[in-house]
């Protein structure tokens, strides 16, 4: 189970207290407004920030001060996901092994991921080969490939379009939750976390709710996020 | 003779290459860039003492005349050059306030136009000054009638090159009193001022200008290395301004019977039968042939003009701020 | 709340390198100063050749990068046979020695040059390369090249994605996309630009007809040389660093951030490719102005290659050393910077431009001296000098890429935990490389064509090629030397483009 504690971001005139839980092998959404913290806090969650108070921690071991790469943690960003130089599979292998040399057990590892995301033969391309869609599954083929049980999502498939992004959403689920991985993802589109989210945070005015299941949050939404949703 | 060689692999990586042998006694001389040249005297006048010394002569190039005075200064008495050849006669007051200098104890017949007696700087060749211009072309006969005239020169700046200063000295010692008003005259004849020799006379060679400064024997570069008769030095009524180049061995060599050999050497036919041709300037003794075929047609000046080094260096501060005012219209 | 610096790579070897940096430059001012005696203040003559220093220098940079403009954007623009040959011949001038180049310029633009007999065929009144205007001509000859090629990359960077979406949306390319990258290139360039020919001596004096176009440099080569005032030389060496200071403070507040973000390094395609006829007229302007003088050197030069003494072969091997050794410490110190970022880093990347060659080689020399022979030493000093020498031009052309990577990848690659080398070798290097190949071409053969260091060290067996070319014209061997300038322009050009060839080999598409 992944525990923010009293964690309290800020920055300049900015501040976001979060206090909850995520569920072991669950889908969390985390939505709001644009502005809110959403990233923020998944930075923080992935140690990219430090915070300015309090504790993250993961299995009951605190990880607060721990490098990013000694977090058991894989995350896919906004965009910059695949290292244009590399190959797909130099690219996914890396999940594997942060270095380029693989093994031929390796190799054939990372061409049975390619396959899982339906990119077969293409590991020989370079990103700019790909279309938007694939090159969300090369990267989400390299979160897969590097076994780790935290997965954070920071909108990577926002630039997709809706059954593109609808697509790989379905895959996330599938491919990730089979294995009983725990993701994390931000999203500004209620659709997309009643679409695969097992429970929703809300993150507005510089507090982050508890996660509450999606349907019953949707069903009966609190003043914030009935104020975001409009209704 | 076996010179240090340094292999191109380990050229990077000889930070403490040792440039002595063993057993064989080296006497390091410090001199212009041009004397070592393969085209210059320094391989062949090496080759000649060799012959005769039992050791390695080792010369050293450091860019020009001024440079090695200013090379001997930063070193101090710690140097470990014997000898340097190359300062003239502008140089050597300072050369001489330094202390750094030892009598060279070499009494020898000179053929200097002019009388020479000084225990520590031993000319070794010498020239006159002179613009040089094309047979074919028109010539001027005076400074006065250069600067009064149209005829385009390039000159080098007093500043930086050794005929520069040669020159801003001439004009003086040829106008005592109208320095000045010369250098005005003859600023609209000057094309330019580099910074060295080597420019200028390479800029004169491609046609820019009618002259260029340089010494009455550079026409006998051409005609005997190139078989060219096309170029002369204009013989001036106010006379030429000389330059004396001279050597002298470094009070703090840690070979003085090997310096005081090579001194001795330096006024000797061996040395000086190679300077004509290689150097081009007039050897300090004329060697027992004569001089070389062609040096004949060569102008010479009925008046040596040449300021004793202590008023050359007394004046040449202000003998260069006339020039700066002058040419800074 | 503190960001987390995504420190991937080490630090001491950037610190080291700047280190050295300071050492040869501020390290060898201090070792003159320190030999120096009390000092007289500054003459009028002093303050006239600071005005001039600063004049030219100042007209010299602002026509380069304006000429340079229109011709990057040319060349940025097109495409056509010949093109990558062009450019690295257009990068020629700038890598040559000055006594070869202001050959060729006379050649075009002296007395007896071509233009003048064209003037002359047309019944026009023949002009004079000599005065100030000379001196601008040959420092824009010298630098149009380099502001080409640092204002051609910032429009090579600009991702063909931001071209492709300003064209979707119909905005006007220039103002969203063109400006904002020369407000971040220009001044940087101009800085770099104005720097060098502040330092700038034998063009000057050679084209400027005398005193009224002394400089600075110059003044402390009289100070070093003949008058041994070595209190005189850093007390003018400081003024230098002080214009280089005020010159760059000034840079740093008008530079724009360049924010363009990272792409897929797809080739860029335009979508604003009218009126072809005035980029291709920009682009034959300057290759005619760059080339020709070129073509004189050539053509100058080769009856003389059969006059050449064999020495000068093995000159020019040892200056071939030498420039590779001097190139692979240049590119390492400039990358150790880069990683390392940081306002201290453009300070000390800009130092070196603001040295007098004749300050860091007296200081150098003072500074080995009572613990070697300087000629033993001699090619070292060379190789570290020249590295130090063209630091700033190649840690200009790599630093803002490192920054860029950082910027872009940073988070991915912590995120998959690569180590520091592996993020050097399988993100860093392959990401710089483009501009890693220009620097390393640049800075070889800048080191090729040196004579500022190795004239005060050496000895007959280190001998470098430029050195060699200088010896035969002091024995009057004109056409040798000219056979010499044409070998030393040939290999400079041919270790130039290898680099530079392989920076541009591995372009995904």
């Amino acid at each position: 189970m992944l525990i923010c504690e009293d964690l309290e971001l800020r920055y300049d005139d900015f501040s976001l207290r979060a206090d909850l839980r995520f569920a072991t092998g669950a889908i969390t959404a985390l939505i709001g407004p644009s502005g809110a913290g959403k990233s923020t806090l998944l930075a923080a969650i992935a140690g990219f920030l430090t915070p300015a108070s309090g504790r993250v921690s993961w299995a009951s071991a605190d990880i607060t001060a721990q490098s990013p790469a000694g977090r058991p943690i894989s995350m896919l960003f906004q965009d910059n996901n695949l290292f244009p130089h590399l190959t797909i599979a130099q690219n996914v292998g890396l999940g594997l092994r942060p270095g380029l040399r693989l093994s031929a057990s390796q190799m054939s590892h990372v061409n049975v991921v390619l396959e899982s995301v339906g990119l077969a033969g293409m590991g020989t391309r370079k990103p700019a080969a790909l279309s938007g869609g694939q090159q969300s599954r090369a990267a989400l083929a390299r979160v897969l490939l590097a076994d780790r049980p935290l997965v954070l999502l920071d909108e990577p498939f926002a630039a997709l379009g809706p059954s593109l992004k609808a697509e790989m959403l379905d895959l996330v689920k599938q491919r990730l939750t089979d294995q009983g991985r725990s993701v994390i993802m931000v999203t500004h589109d209620p659709d997309d976390a009643k679409r695969i989210a097992d429970a929703v945070a809300v993150v507005a005015d510089g507090v982050v709710t508890d996660p509450v299941p999606t349907a019953a949050l949707f069903d009966n939404p609190p003043p914030v996020l009935a104020a975001y949703l409009g209704k | 003779m076996q010179k240090p060689i340094y292999l191109p692999v380990v050229a990077g990586l000889a930070l403490c290459a040792t440039s002595t042998l063993a057993e064989t006694p080296v006497l390091q001389v410090l001199t212009y860039d041009s004397f070592v040249s393969d085209w210059g005297p320094g391989p062949a006048i090496e080759t000649a003492f060799e012959a005769e010394c039992a050791c390695d002569l080792e010369f050293v190039g450091s860019s020009d005349g001024a440079a090695l005075l200013a090379r001997i200064q930063l070193e101090g008495p710690r140097t470990e050059f014997d000898v340097v050849l190359g300062l003239d006669t502008n140089l050597t007051a300072a050369a001489r306030e330094t202390g750094l200098f030892a009598p060279h104890g070499v009494t020898a017949d000179l053929d200097l136009p002019i009388a020479w007696d000084d225990a520590e700087f031993l000319p070794f060749d010498w020239g006159y000054f002179a613009f040089v211009g094309n047979a074919d072309a028109e010539a001027a006969v005076s400074l006065r009638n250069l600067a009064t005239g149209d005829l385009k020169i390039v000159i080098q700046d007093p500043r930086s090159s050794t005929p520069g200063l040669g020159l801003l000295m001439w004009v003086k010692e040829a106008y005592p009193d109208e320095a000045a008003d010369i250098w005005a005259e003859l600023s609209d004849n000057i094309v330019t001022v580099t910074p060295g020799w080597s420019e200028a006379y390479g800029m004169f060679l491609d046609g820019e200008a009618d002259a260029v400064l340089s010494y009455t024997t550079s026409p006998a570069y051409h005609l005997i290395a190139e078989e060219d008769a096309s170029k002369v030095a204009w013989p001036f009524e106010e006379g030429h301004y000389m330059q004396v180049e001279v050597a002298a061995k470094l009070a703090s060599t840690d070979q003085p019977e090997l310096a005081d050999q090579f001194m001795a050497f330096i006024v000797s036919e061996g040395f000086q039968s190679i300077i004509p041709t290689t150097n081009w300037m007039y050897p300090a003794v004329t060697p027992q042939a004569g001089l070389p075929d062609g040096f004949e047609t060569l102008v010479t000046p009925a008046v040596s003009l040449l300021k004793s080094p202590e008023d050359a260096a007394a004046i040449r501060a202000e003998a260069l701020e006339e020039w700066r005012n002058a040419l800074s219209q | 709340m503190a960001q987390r610096a995504v420190s991937i790579s080490p630090r001491w070897p950037g610190v080291l390198s700047g280190a050295l940096v300071l050492a040869l430059t501020l390290g060898t001012l201090a070792a003159v100063a320190l030999r120096a005696d009390l000092t007289t203040g500054l003459g009028a003559a002093d303050w006239a050749a600071i005005r001039f220093t600063v004049v030219q220098a100042l007209l010299s940079a602002l026509i380069s990068v304006v000429l340079a403009i229109p011709v990057a954007r040319a060349l940025a623009r097109r495409r056509f046979w010949g093109r990558q040959a062009l450019i690295t011949l257009l990068g020629a001038p700038f890598l040559l020695p000055v006594i070869v180049a202001v050959v060729g310029l006379i050649a075009v633009f002296g007395r007896n040059g071509i233009l003048n007999y064209i003037l002359i065929w047309a019944g026009i009144e023949p002009v004079s390369i000599y005065g100030f205007h000379g001196v601008i001509l040959a420092h824009v000859f010298f630098n149009l090249p380099l502001a080409v090629r640092f204002i051609l990359q910032g429009w090579l960077a600009i991702p063909s994605e931001r071209f492709r979406l300003a064209a979707s949306l119909n905005v006007p390319i220039g103002r969203v996309l063109e400006v904002p990258m020369l407000r971040a290139v220009v001044p940087s360039t101009f800085l770099v630009i104005f720097l060098i020919c502040l330092t700038s001596f034998a063009v000057a004096l050679t084209l400027g007809r005398g005193p009224k176009s002394t400089t600075v440099e110059l003044a402390i080569y009289q100070a070093l040389r003949f008058d041994f005032d070595l209190g005189r030389a850093a007390m003018l060496a400081c003024i230098q660093f002080g214009l280089c200071a005020v010159a760059a403070v000034i840079a740093w507040r008008v530079t724009g951030v360049d924010a363009m973000g990272a792409g897929f390094d797809r080739t860029v395609t335009r979508w604003d490719m009218r009126r072809p006829f005035w980029d291709y007229l920009a682009i034959a302007l300057a290759a005619l102005f760059l080339l020709i003088p070129l073509t004189m050197v050539m053509l100058r030069g080769l009856p003389g290659l059969l006059e050449m003494p064999s020495s000068v072969w093995l000159a020019a091997m040892r200056s071939v050393l030498v420039a590779i050794g001097s190139a692979t410490l240049c590119c390492t110190m400039s990358i150790a910077l880069g990683l390392l970022g940081g306002r201290a880093v453009a300070v000390v990347g800009v130092l070196p431009l603001a040295a007098s060659g004749l300050v860091v080689g007296t200081g150098a020399f003072l500074i080995v001296y009572p613990f070697v022979s300087p000629s033993d030493v001699a090619l070292v000093i060379t190789m570290l000098v020249n590295a130090t020498l063209a630091l700033p031009f190649v840690l200009r052309a790599i630093g803002p890429a490192i920054v860029a990577v950082h910027e872009d990848f940073g988070r991915l690659g912590a995120s998959v935990g690569l180590t520091r080398w592996a993020w050097l070798r399988i993100v860093v290097l392959p990401r710089i490389r483009r501009p890693l190949g220009f620097g390393a071409g640049l800075s070889a053969a800048l080191s090729m064509g040196d004579l500022g260091v190795i004239a005060l060290f050496a000895g007959k067996a280190e001998e470098t090629l430029p050195l060699a070319m200088h010896r035969l014209m002091g024995a009057y061997r004109m056409d040798a030397a000219a056979g010499a300038a044409v070998i030393l322009l040939g290999i400079s050009l041919l270790i130039f483009w290898i680099c530079d060839h392989w920076g541009r080999s591995d372009v995904d598409l």
